[in-house]
Order: structure tokens, then C-alpha cells, then sequence
């Protein structure tokens, strides 16, 4: 997240969402997220310039560092490719909130570091224009331009542990020592 | 059936829905828009040698044969990834049992019943047709899988589609999912197991099961799976003879008491000939409603795919367009799955039948059906394909459209010109 667009809150998780929110309905899917015409690339940047063309033409050319994505049911379903939350955190999208997510694009997000929250009010609820702060790690939202708290679903234990860990990836360097195996091997 | 072989991976006594748990896999497959990211994730795991290389299943299959330059430079990423780690499942194009990930995984005898696999694809789901627990996952999930041999799951609910009666005439698997996705919609398995079940299970094909287990993605849901019958175990003796020999597969059964979150009862009888139009797979109908609203003409038919590209599709669109014309204005591509079914298609002649009737015949590849090359639609032109996503953009221009069906309809809607039942095709004449 952009320091410029977001402040610390209580926690360090804690932020005021301040940006633009980017409004959407039920099940945006990958394939309006980034067309598989540009998946002959897997460069983060060129990615996001074509970041949801088929949906809305004006997204690459208007987001901003900070702002966010506020969806319905069944958002990212389709296609397992991850090049899908990489073109949108590339994008500059601080958290998309949704209704609910599909199971791939739930575990990709995690995996890479794309700030998610699963919450139906919330995504009823906030209007184009609402300012946000929200609680990653407590998964609260406040509307603070209707005054209203809303709770996200949760985080169980083990996805906190990998994103405590940045994602998979460091879960995986954290738990492994490839190289002791392999000198062992060797 | 899914919990039970999921417990069995994760060294469980047993598993319920919601349980985070890690699970050691059997098999792990990507292509070639996937599997380069996910080198570079499993060297920044700090692994050096991936954990089993007869595990790992890697195809060129979607932007190949190369469209462009930087799908060139994918699929030589991945070539040499293999080369290097000695990867014995690295199909290169033109080699035998090359071909669209799905058809070649149980094609060449790679999934057998209990298996517990991922890929980093969203179709990976259709090897729960032999048994097995099989589902999509992205390029971190697949580099991290390839340097460890496990993954995390939760554990799903499951759903049972309880299937009884037998299919009529031309309606076949696809019809059955696309029915089953117009009833529960487009997210209504998600995070949920698709588990097929009832004595209408005996009455499907290898075939059937896999197109319909293809599509388990496409109602949001993690897998589908179905029961082991002797229809699985003849499929396992013909292609994968060895390990049918040595019984090195695992029949897993749902306990009578199992718990669903629902169930759905299916005649077969009842399932119609589907058409699901654009933009969502739950938009499927009986085609002569769909044929009856909407008498517009299509510019193209696609039939193959991962989801009806094996050789009883062919078969089946063959004997359809064998005598006849594909309609002026309408381009139809005929795309076998693998290497093995085109060969098959060519020695059995339907090949020359396509070609007469006015058919393209391509190579095996992914290529028009995520409108990535080889059949991209313009603006305002309208598909009818038996692939598995209709979605805005999917097979090309966001202005165009595309009409999700079987195999049959695809031929009809080829020689018709319009969306169109088999039942329309005229008789043909006899030399």
C-alpha cells in the first residue's frame, strides 16, 4: 500500500482507505480481469495496464495507488490464473472487498499478498464515494460516511500464519530448509 | 468420497469440511501460462530440485504452437525448466500423448483412482472422473507444490447430484453439467465437492464423466468426483495397464451415512439438449427454446477443448457432419485434444470427414477457447462451442458472444447456420 494514500491506523494492519472505489457486480471473472489475450506476458506492470478492460475501459487508466475494488458474489471466478490479483495489486488496489470470492482466486490472493475481505454487508452496503477504514488483521470495515461497522468472515488460524508470513511463499522458506536437504542429498 | 481421500494425504484418521489441512499430492500440473511464473516461485522457496520430477505433468498447450514471441519465450522457459529438473512428464508439442492438459492426464494413465492432485489450471477437476480428488490452484500453489510435494486445503462440504434413469438420444455429459450449473447456479457449488452418485452413474462413459467433472469449476465448486465402477477400472486397464496390473490405485467410497450439504436428484431422461448463452455457464436452456427465440446466424463453431475434445466427441460429430456442409458464412474448427485422438481421428477417416463437410482441423491446443489464437472472434460475431466458458471476452472481442453446448448442437448449429438441435438437420439423401 501506497503511504500516500493510506493511513497507519491503531494497528499497523489498520488503514484509512481514502482512494477510489471501484464498484462492481456479481461474478467478475478473470477473464474481464485480465483477458487471456495478454497472459503471453507475466510482467506485474504490463499486467495491470490491461487490468479489467472488458468490464469497465476506464479502470488502467484511472486507478490510483490506494484505491479499492468493492464486489459482489463469486468474485474472481473463472480461470485459475494468478496473473488475475497480480494485474489488480499491481494496479495499485489497496483491498478488494466482495460479497464472496471463488475458492482460486481466494487462495491466490492469499498466496501472493492481495488484501482481500469476505464480507456481503459490506459489499451491499458501501457506495461509490464512502470513505474506509478498515482492520486487516480483526477484519472490521467502518463506513465512516454512514457510520457503520461491518465484520468480515474471519481469517482461520492457518491462512493468518501464511499471510504473517507474506504468503506462501515465505510460509514455505519458513518451514523447509531445502538447502540442509539437498547438501544431505549431495 | 473427496474428505476421505484428502484424510488419507494428510495422514488423517479422518477430516471434516472446514479443516485447514496439508496434504501430500500425487501429481501436479501446469502449462505453459502458468508453469513460468511458478518457476520463479519455487526457486525463491530456496529449493533447487524439485521434489519428485515423475510427479509433475507440464504442457504446452495454450499460447502453443507459439502465437507470439513472448508465448515463445513461456513455453522455452518451461522447456528448459524441465530439461534441467529431467521433468518426465514434459509433453512437447508433436511428441506422442501430447495434447490439452485434461485429455492427456488420463489419456496416458497419469491419474488413477485415489489420487490426490493439483494444477495450476482451473480445469484440473476433470480427473475427479476416475476417482480421484483433483483441483485447480495458481502458479504459487504449483511452484511451492513443486519444491515440497504438499499443498493446504480446507476441506470442503460436499454436494451430491444423485443420478438416476439413462440419457436420450444425442444428450450426453455436457448437457448433464450444463443442467446441473443452470439449476445451481454459477457459484452454487462454491468451496464445495461436486459428488455424483445414484444408479445413473453406471449409464456414463468415461467421457461423460470427465466433461462433466470438467465443468465442476464452472458452478464454483473445488472438485468434482465420481464413484470407482467398472466403467473407471476398464478405463485405468487400457491406459494405464501397468498400474491396473499392480493395483497401484486406491478405491475410496462414500459411507452410506455420508453428510451433504445438499442434494440433487437427476433423471437422466429429464435432461435436455442445453444451450447455455452468453455471459455465464448458468445461462443454459433446452435448445429449441434457445433455437426458437433466437434464429440469428452464427459466424463460427468450435468443437474440442479440454471439456469435449477426446475422440468419442469426434466420433459422435463426425457421424453428424459426415454427408453434409458446414453453412456458408459459418467457419468450423475441429480441434482434437491430444496427438492420440488426432492420429485416431485420421486413421478412422473422420478427419477427411470434417475436411469435406468444410471443416478446419487444427492441432491440439487451448488456443480459441480462452481466445487466445487460432479461431479469435471479432465484434458482433457469434460462436456456438463446446467448450466450458461463455464469459465476456473469453474467446476473443468483448462484443462478441459465445453459446456454450455438446457436441451435437455444435454440428447442428455448423450446418444450420443458427443455433440449432440435431433433430433440425435434414435427412441425408443416399447416393
Amino acid at each position: 500500500m501506497s503511504e500516500n494514500q493510506t493511513k497507519p491506523g491503531d494497528a499497523q494492519t489498520d488503514c484509512l482507505l481514502s482512494g477510489k472505489l471501484y464498484c462492481y457486480g456479481d461474478n467478475v471473472d478473470t477473464d474481464v480481469i485480465i483477458p487471456a489475450r495478454y497472459l503471453n506476458t507475466t510482467d506485474p506492470a504490463e499486467l495491470a495496464k490491461h487490468c479489467m478492460e472488458d468490464l469497465d475501459a476506464d479502470f488502467a487508466a484511472t486507478v490510483k495507488p490506494g484505491d479499492f475494488i468493492v464486489a459482489g458474489q463469486n468474485f474472481g471466478s473463472g480461470s485459475s490464473r494468478e496473473h488475475a490479483p497480480v494485474a489488480i495489486k499491481a494496479s495499485g488496489i489497496a483491498l478488494v472487498i466482495a460479497a464472496s470470492f471463488s475458492r482460486i482466486f481466494f487462495r491466490n490472493a492469499i498466496n501472493m499478498g492481495l488484501p482481500i475481505l469476505e464480507c456481503p454487508e459490506a459489499a451491499a452496503d458501501i457506495q461509490a464515494g464512502d470513505q474506509l477504514k478498515v482492520s486487516l488483521t480483526e477484519g472490521w470495515i467502518e463506513n465512516l460516511s454512514r457510520q457503520t461497522r461491518y465484520q468480515a468472515t474471519p481469517f482461520p488460524d492457518f491462512i493468518r500464519k501464511l499471510m504473517a508470513a507474506d504468503g506462501l511463499v515465505g510460509y514455505v522458506r519458513g518451514k523447509y530448509d531445502f538447502a540442509t536437504t539437498e547438501e544431505a542429498k549431495a | 468420497m473427496t474428505q476421505k481421500i484428502l484424510a488419507a494425504h494428510a495422514g488423517l484418521e479422518t477430516v471434516k469440511a472446514g479443516d485447514l489441512i496439508e496434504a501430500k499430492l500425487d501429481l501436479m500440473l501446469g502449462n505453459d501460462v502458468t508453469v513460468p511464473p511458478a518457476i520463479d516461485v519455487f526457486y525463491r522457496t530456496g529449493a533447487t530440485r524439485v521434489f519428485d520430477q515423475d510427479r509433475i505433468v507440464m504442457v504446452p498447450s495454450h499460447f502453443a504452437p507459439n502465437k507470439d514471441i513472448k508465448s515463445a519465450e513461456h513455453c522455452k522457459k518451461m522447456r528448459l525448466f524441465a530439461a534441467a529438473q529431467g521433468i518426465t512428464h514434459y509433453y512437447e508439442q508433436g511428441s506422442k500423448g501430447m495434447g490439452i492438459e485434461h485429455v492427456i492426464v488420463p489419456e496416458n494413465g497419469l491419474v488413477l483412482p485415489g489420487y490426490c492432485m493439483i494444477g495450476a489450471d482451473s480445469h484440473t477437476c476433470t480427473d475427479g472422473a476416475l476417482g480421484a480428488f483433483a483441483t485447480g490452484v495458481g502458479s504459487t500453489d504449483l511452484g511451492c507444490a513443486m519444491a515440497t510435494g504438499q499443498t493446504w486445503f480446507k476441506v470442503p462440504q460436499a454436494i451430491r447430484i444423485n443420478l438416476s434413469g439413462q440419457l436420450r438420444p444425442h444428450v450426453a455429459g455436457k448437457d448433464l453439467i450444463l443442467y446441473v450449473i443452470s439449476k445451481i447456479g454459477v457459484d452454487g457449488a462454491l468451496y464445495r465437492s461436486m459428488e455424483y452418485t445414484g444408479p445413473g452413474v453406471a449409464q456414463l462413459s468415461m467421457n461423460d464423466r470427465l466433461t462433466i467433472c470438467n465443468m465442476a469449476i464452472e458452478a464454483g465448486g473445488k472438485n468434482g468426483i465420481f464413484p470407482v465402477d467398472q466403467v473407471t477400472l476398464d478405463y485405468i486397464r487400457e491406459h494405464a495397464p501397468q498400474a491396473y496390473a499392480q493395483k497401484n490405485y486406491q478405491v475410496f467410497t462414500a459411507d452410506p451415512d455420508a453428510e451433504y450439504v445438499q442434494t440433487l436428484d437427476i433423471d437422466l431422461a429429464e435432461v435436455p439438449l442445453m444451450v447455455a448463452k452468453p455471459y455465464l455457464p448458468e445461462n443454459g436452456q433446452d435448445v429449441r427454446l434457445v433455437a426458437a427465440a433466437d434464429q440469428a446466424a452464427i459466424q463460427q463453431v468450435v468443437i474440442g477443448s479440454c471439456t469435449n475434445g477426446r475422440y468419442d466427441d469426434f466420433k459422435v460429430a463426425a457421424e453428424l457432419l459426415r454427408g453434409r456442409q458446414v453453412a456458408p458464412g459459418v467457419r468450423c474448427f475441429i480441434i482434437p485434444g491430444s496427438q492420440a485422438v488426432y492420429l485416431r481421428c485420421l486413421r478412422d477417416g473422420l478427419l477427411a470427414d470434417f475436411v469435406d463437410a468444410g471443416c478446419v482441423v487444427g492441432p491440439p491446443t487451448c488456443g480459441p477457447c480462452i481466445g487466445g489464437h487460432m479461431g479469435v472472434l471479432a465484434s458482433e460475431e457469434r460462436c456456438v462451442s463446446t467448450t466450458n466458458r461463455n464469459f465476456v471476452g473469453r474467446m476473443g472481442s468483448p462484443e462478441s458472444q459465445t453459446f456454450l453446448a455438446g457436441v451435437p448442437v455444435a454440428c447442428a448449429s455448423a450446418v444450420m447456420g443458427r443455433i440449432a438441435s440435431p433433430d433440425e438437420l435434414p435427412e441425408l439423401v443416399k447416393a
